[in-house]
């Protein structure tokens, strides 16, 4: 006899069988997807429970942070999350939007894609750089001659003036947003501007024949048919700033008070959390900073979830993937 | 008429004089952050930052133990994350296409890759470190797995999908089941772009530092023991850093500079990969 065949009959069985195997791994890998999202929400739950029953709503209407007392509210950083994340977008939606609009239409071709390329590898820069360059690089800058300044011009001012006052400590929530929006401005730039690309050319066309200047067809062609995009983006980037880390607890400050100024030391959840979990002592302690997490990953939640949603609509209107 | 033509004229040159200003500032930015790592950084790279383990205060040493933990880790985390990436990114695009399942874990995928990486972190601290009852490596390296698979599932979907329709038609008509089509057909052809996502998932996950704090936590000494703690470079960088001593702080800032060199070569890298492979842009997040 020659060479030994399988019988064909067996071949086809197997390859069934493998087919079999290989869906149901693929399926259920799709599935862990799934799974994920629900462990890390009732990991938090499970691990946060003491303090959210001890604490009741308080937890989130209570400014004290006390681990000696046993006594955690977590306003104090709710707020410092808050501030520090819009002034991080006041600072860098701006200048987003005008990256965007020279990448998209003033650039020289040529210079579009390695241009576009540095912006994009500013996002890689892990986030601990940041951190350490926003101490020892931006917050001195920051002390000697941006904050001595803004105490002095806006400080006296009868309505925001509040927020610019007291010593020039140079790590804060000022210091903290500002580092902030030095992460968040490649994302936010890079959905703007494949936003703004998708616009279609027949409108931008129509609206130069009609003698409309270069900034006239971004600002009421490009801008209005790109707003969704644009909505979608900026919440984008702020669900990275409510939930960035390291960037954080190098220059907040870790303060748990909310004071007027910007200027002062405040805390946030994410960097509370770094600085302290491995500290904490007690089941109280240890849960209260869980809730913190949870609390984060809620917040985060909505808002990256709206965002998606938003981009989602665009997506079924254009077919590209943003 | 004219008057208002001129006023049109000037706002358009103003704000697309902004614009490139802005474009600088982003590149201005760019350019300070890397002369600060570069300056304070490369003064103190030399041969025993390889050699040596990380030192107490006031002496001497290197950041070996960290860089063997950190390569450790990321590399597990990877060997955890991308298969289970890939595999669910072949879900989304071969099984599942447009079927209603495959919407909601996409939407679900798209929101894990922007969530905040410390509450992963805090996830795998209760659920493993918490079990093993003590801070080990491999608790680390599974928290970056769980970081990796969201950012493989997006890029790995993106690149399945496009692979033509007409290729998996010519591998099902010569009687090829769906998995030897994906294994013989789809997966040769996404190569490049399969690895591109791989490559950025490592990016992601090479200097992440939330998640390792209190899963890996640290390690002063040597230890290739993955059921221990074991140093990496983020957590050392970010503990030297922030002392007050001078040897510390300049090993933090040699530490910023490889990660950050390392990162960037690797982004670089896989975006070459993919446009050499004409695989389609491939994006950041």
């Amino acid at each position: 006899m020659s060479a030994v065949t399988i019988p064909y009959k067996v071949q086809l069985r197997r390859e069934a069988r493998t087919e079999r195997l290989f869906r149901v791994g693929a399926t259920a890998a799709a599935l862990l997807v799934l799974a994920l999202l629900a462990g890390v929400l009732l990991a938090l739950v499970y691990g946060g429970w003491p303090a959210l029953k001890t604490f009741r709503f308080g937890f989130l209407t209570h400014t004290i942070w006390n681990p000696v007392t046993e006594q955690f509210g977590a306003l104090a950083a709710l707020y410092g999350t808050v501030i520090t994340s819009l002034i991080a977008m006041i600072m860098a939606v701006p200048v987003a939007f005008g990256i965007a609009v020279f990448l998209t239409e003033t650039c020289p071709l040529w210079l579009r894609t390695p241009i576009g390329t540095c912006i994009e590898l500013l996002a890689a820069v892990p986030s601990i750089v940041f951190g350490i360059w926003g101490l020892f690089v931006l917050a001195p800058v920051l002390q000697h001659w941006v904050q001595p300044w803004l105490i002095d011009v806006l400080g006296d001012l009868p309505l925001i003036g509040k927020l610019f006052r007291g010593p020039p400590f140079g790590i804060g929530l000022l210091t903290a947003g500002f580092v902030l929006a030095v992460m968040v401005l490649p994302f936010i730039t890079s959905v703007m501007r494949e936003v703004f690309l998708s616009t279609p050319r027949s409108l931008k066309e129509a609206a130069y024949g009609l003698g409309a200047t270069q900034w006239e067809v971004v600002w009421d062609v490009v801008l209005p048919n790109a707003r969704a995009g644009v909505i979608g983006g900026i919440m984008l980037g702020l669900g990275r700033a409510l939930g960035e880390t390291m960037a954080v607890t190098f220059v907040v400050g870790n303060a748990h008070r909310i004071s007027g100024s910007l200027l002062a030391p405040g805390t946030t959840i994410s960097a509370s959390i770094a600085n302290e979990f491995t500290e904490a002592v007690g089941t109280l302690y240890t849960s209260s900073l869980i809730a913190l997490g949870l609390l984060l990953f809620v917040l985060t939640f909505i808002i990256i979830a709206a965002a998606r949603l938003l981009l989602l609509r665009l997506e079924a209107r254009h077919g590209a993937r943003l | 008429m004219i008057v208002n033509l001129r006023r049109r004229r000037i706002t358009a040159a103003v704000a697309l004089g902004a614009s490139g200003l802005a474009t600088l500032l982003g590149l201005a930015t760019l350019a300070a952050i890397l002369w600060t790592l570069f300056s304070r950084g490369f003064s103190g790279l030399s041969l025993s930052v390889f050699t040596q383990t990380t030192p107490a205060p006031g002496s001497s040493g290197g950041l070996i133990n960290a860089i063997y933990g950190s390569v450790v880790m990321t590399l597990l985390g990877l060997a955890i994350g991308a298969p289970i990436g890939i595999l669910a990114a072949t879900y989304l695009s071969e099984y599942g296409r447009g079927n209603r399942l495959s919407t909601v874990i996409r939407f679900i995928n798209d929101v894990l890759l922007s969530a905040p990486s410390i509450v992963i972190g805090l996830f795998v601290y209760t659920l493993v470190v918490l079990q093993m009852g003590h801070f080990s490596a491999i608790a680390g390296a599974i928290s970056l797995g769980i970081i990796v698979i969201p950012v493989t599932v997006r890029t790995a979907e993106d690149m399945l999908r496009l692979i033509p329709s007409s290729m998996r038609q010519a591998s099902a008509g010569l009687g090829a089941q769906p998995w030897r089509t994906i294994t013989s057909v789809v997966y040769p052809a996404a190569r490049s772009g399969l690895l591109t996502g791989v490559l950025l998932a490592l990016a992601r996950i090479s200097g992440e530092t939330a998640p390792l704090l209190f899963t890996a936590l640290n390690n002063q000494f040597w230890s290739a023991n993955l059921s221990q703690p074991m140093a990496n470079l983020p957590v050392v960088i970010f503990q030297f850093a922030t002392s007050p001593y001078k040897n510390w702080q300049s090993l933090a800032w040699t530490g910023a500079l490889l990660i950050t060199l390392f990162v960037l070569v690797l982004s670089v890298l896989a975006r070459l990969i993919s446009s050499y492979f004409g695989a389609g842009e491939s994006r950041i997040e």
